[in-house]
């Protein structure tokens, strides 16, 4: 049985350059101990990321290194070097030793000649710095005297045999037409290196666009796309690719927007973390907004970055000033940032590098950006497209609350969508709109989308004053959206009307109440009536039984004073007769008459 | 593979002693030749009258370091006035002699 052993494969061994998005993108940056050309056209920061890579090593970790300038002189670099924060004078003291390799043009030139004598010197320099780092910078300058390209082949394998002998983490650059996009001559070399990065400079929409990229990388991964550059404070970043996976907490935490019912329009604020969109034609209050979230944002003691585009800081704080919030103590006190950017000429690469620089820096925990559609203006749309949507989601990734407005032309949200696209990404989306209306414009705020919350479908107006700015319900009457002027009348009318429904009320209740205790009054007075005539009844009955009793009790006494035999009072016969008494039979007879009639 | 001052006794009346320095990498072939051609032009031209010194890079690099050595062979003209500085295996004499003032001196 022939069993081979599983070996975990060995990564290869890199060494950081330190320089912003290329460790990212190349893995951990340069292979350390081998040699990296560096290709491209003049002026596309070869010569900045060579002297970069070295610097950082230096002030990094301490390693030496040696600069071998063959086309540029070496008071030259360090006049370039200066624009930036190296230090590099006090490095190149001791751990940074540049070699002016540049040939001058008075030297003639009579045959052949080779370079074993400066890799001699060079061996020895490294030996007395212990570097472990060797640029040589613009080597076609030196080896195209040689007029031979298989002359100019042979030193050049003699610098790789010298650099593999000496264990050195080179980098060699060389020119490269952009327009053909291979070196002349040393096509060759690309094979001979294990890493090769080209460099370009090209005008996109009249902007210079600087772009790097990997095109090989012996042994190792390597994200293979073009990467923006730029030249920043600390030399050149590179906007890294962002990791292909989306990993962004997801926070419960609310945020206040700084409008209280703006906050409870949203269902309780803003979520920590998450990015909203305000949109609005231009007027709109977009700033106000954003203002007023930031000086909250301050208020809660979050640091915050305030990033405008073509308006000054100063401007933005005395127009926001105006309506009651107030930037100046915190930018005073070092809370709050404040960075205004200019858009002409500027791609939106090198903005987003700035913005990256300035999170960097000042770590907020809050941000707005007003208004990153200005990023769209050079440079051409799909590149700020994209460099807004990286935005974006660098903020995520910093987990930084941050509210972006987008300029619209325009007053409906659903054609426009926004130029950048950001509001698919956004998580939060306000609409902000004119709405136009007997001689008036007033403004309306009105949530789009809110990811992962409640929020009201309400269309509310955005009123400013001295306090700030404020919402207030609109009026809808008869199909129509009442605002301002119009919203005012409304209310008052209704407030009016109310009052009326109110007297009216009143009115009828006291009308009410009267009717009742009148009837009341009535039946108190029929009760009394009542009462009275029971009474009255009552004594006339008992009168009249004694007047009953008294008139049978007077007879009974008349016959006893009479002397008469005491009959049973109720003998009628004692009493007489109207009419003369007549005698029996006559009445007899006349009882027989009738019955004679009847035979 | 170091020479060094090969000093010729010259008539000093005539011309002025040319003084010049020969940075070579050991024993590489274009320092190797530009060694023999320089000899060969000195024999020719300066019939003694000259001052030559070898310096072997590789032997001191560090001198050849502040001396501005780029390229080897390298040669330097020291003096007279101007100084010159010519590169490479020297081979191609009439750029040598240019360079070294010799131009026309040609007997």
């Amino acid at each position: 049985m022939n069993e081979t052993k599983r070996v975990d494969p060995q990564p290869l061994a890199k060494i950081a350059t330190g320089i912003e998005g290329f460790d990212d993108l190349s893995g951990g940056g340069l292979p350390r101990n081998r040699t990296t050309l560096v290709m491209g056209g003049p002026g596309s920061g070869k010569t900045v990321f060579s002297l970069q890579a070295l610097v950082n090593a230096a002030r990094q970790r301490g390693e030496s290194g040696i600069f071998v300038a063959f086309e540029e002189r070496g008071r030259e670099i360090m006049a370039n070097a200066a624009t930036f924060d190296w230090g590099l004078p006090a490095l190149a003291e001791k751990q940074l030793y540049i070699l002016d390799a540049h040939l001058s043009p008075t030297v003639v030139q009579s045959g052949e000649f080779d370079l074993s004598g400066i890799l001699a010197i060079l061996k020895a320099k490294q030996e007395a710095m212990h570097a472990g780092w060797i640029v040589f910078d613009g080597i076609d300058v030196l080896l195209t005297l040689l007029r031979d390209p298989i002359v100019e082949m042979r030193e050049i394998y003699r610098i790789r045999d010298w650099l593999a002998d000496n264990e050195l983490t080179a980098i060699i650059t060389a020119k490269m037409d952009s327009q053909t996009s291979a070196v002349v001559n040393y096509g060759f070399m690309q094979f001979m290196v294990d890493c090769v990065i080209r460099f370009d400079r090209r005008l996109e929409y009249g902007v210079p666009a600087h772009r790097l990229q990997v095109t090989k990388y012996r042994g190792s991964d390597f994200a293979s796309g073009e990467f923006p550059l730029s030249f920043g404070r600390s030399g050149i970043e590179v906007a890294a690719p962002e990791p292909p996976e989306i990993i962004h907490e997801a926070s419960t935490e609310r945020v206040s927007a700084g409008i209280e019912r703006f906050d409870a329009m949203l269902g309780g604020g803003l979520f920590r973390g998450s990015s909203t969109l305000i949109t609005g034609a231009p007027g709109t209050s977009k700033t106000t907004l954003i203002g007023k979230f930031a000086e909250t944002a301050c208020q809660r003691g979050e640091r915050t970055l305030f990033v405008s585009f073509d308006e000054g800081a100063d401007q933005i704080m005395r127009n926001l000033s105006s309506v009651g919030i107030d930037l100046q103590a915190h930018v005073r006190s070092g809370l709050l940032r404040m960075y205004s950017g200019r858009t002409e000429a500027r791609s939106a690469e090198e903005h987003l590098i700035k913005l990256r620089a300035l999170i960097r820096d000042h770590q907020p925990r809050c941000m707005v950006i007003d208004p990153l559609s200005a990023m769209a203006k050079a440079g051409g749309i799909s590149a700020a497209r994209a460099v807004a949507n990286r935005l974006i989601h660098l903020m995520k990734d910093s987990k930084i609350t941050v509210v972006i407005s987008a300029l619209i032309e325009g007053n409906d949200p659903q054609t426009e969508a926004t130029d950048l696209q950001i509001s698919t990404i956004a998580d939060t989306w306000i609409h902000l709109s004119y709405l136009v209306c007997s001689g008036e414009r007033n403004r309306a705020l009105t949530i789009v989308k809110s990811r992962g919350t409640w929020h009201s479908n309400q269309v509310r107006e955005l009123v400013l004053s001295e306090a700030g700015p404020m919402l207030t319900d609109v009026y809808s009457a008869g199909g129509e959206v009442l605002m301002g002027t119009l919203r005012w009348e409304k209310e008052a009318e209704e407030n009016a009307r109310q009052r009326q429904r109110q007297a009216e009320f009143e009115h009828k209740q006291r009308e009410l109440e009267f009717a009742e205790a009148d009837t009341r009054a009535r039946i108190k007075a029929l009760e009394l009536d009542l009462q009275r005539q029971q009474a009255e009844l009552a004594l006339y009955t008992l009168d009249g039984e004694a007047r009953v009793l008294s008139s049978s009790e007077r007879e009974h006494e008349l016959r006893r004073m009479r002397g008469a035999d005491l009959v049973t009072r109720t003998e009628p016969a004692a009493i007489p007769s109207r009419g003369p008494v007549k005698p029996r039979d006559a009445s007899g007879s006349g009882t027989r008459k009738k019955a004679s009639q009847g035979e | 593979m170091r020479r060094k001052q090969i000093v010729q006794p010259s008539d000093p009346a005539a011309v002025a002693t040319v003084v010049m320095r020969l940075y070579v990498a050991g024993g590489a072939p274009n320092s190797v030749q530009a060694i023999a051609n320089l000899e060969a032009i000195c024999q020719q031209h300066l019939k003694g009258n000259y001052q030559l010194e070898i310096v072997d890079v590789f032997e001191q690099p560090l001198r050849a370091l502040a001396d501005g050595v780029i390229v080897t062979p390298s040669l330097t003209k020291l003096s007279p006035l101007p100084a010159a500085q010519v590169v490479g295996n020297l081979s191609d004499q009439s750029k040598v002699l240019l360079a070294l003032g010799l131009q026309g001196k040609t007997p």
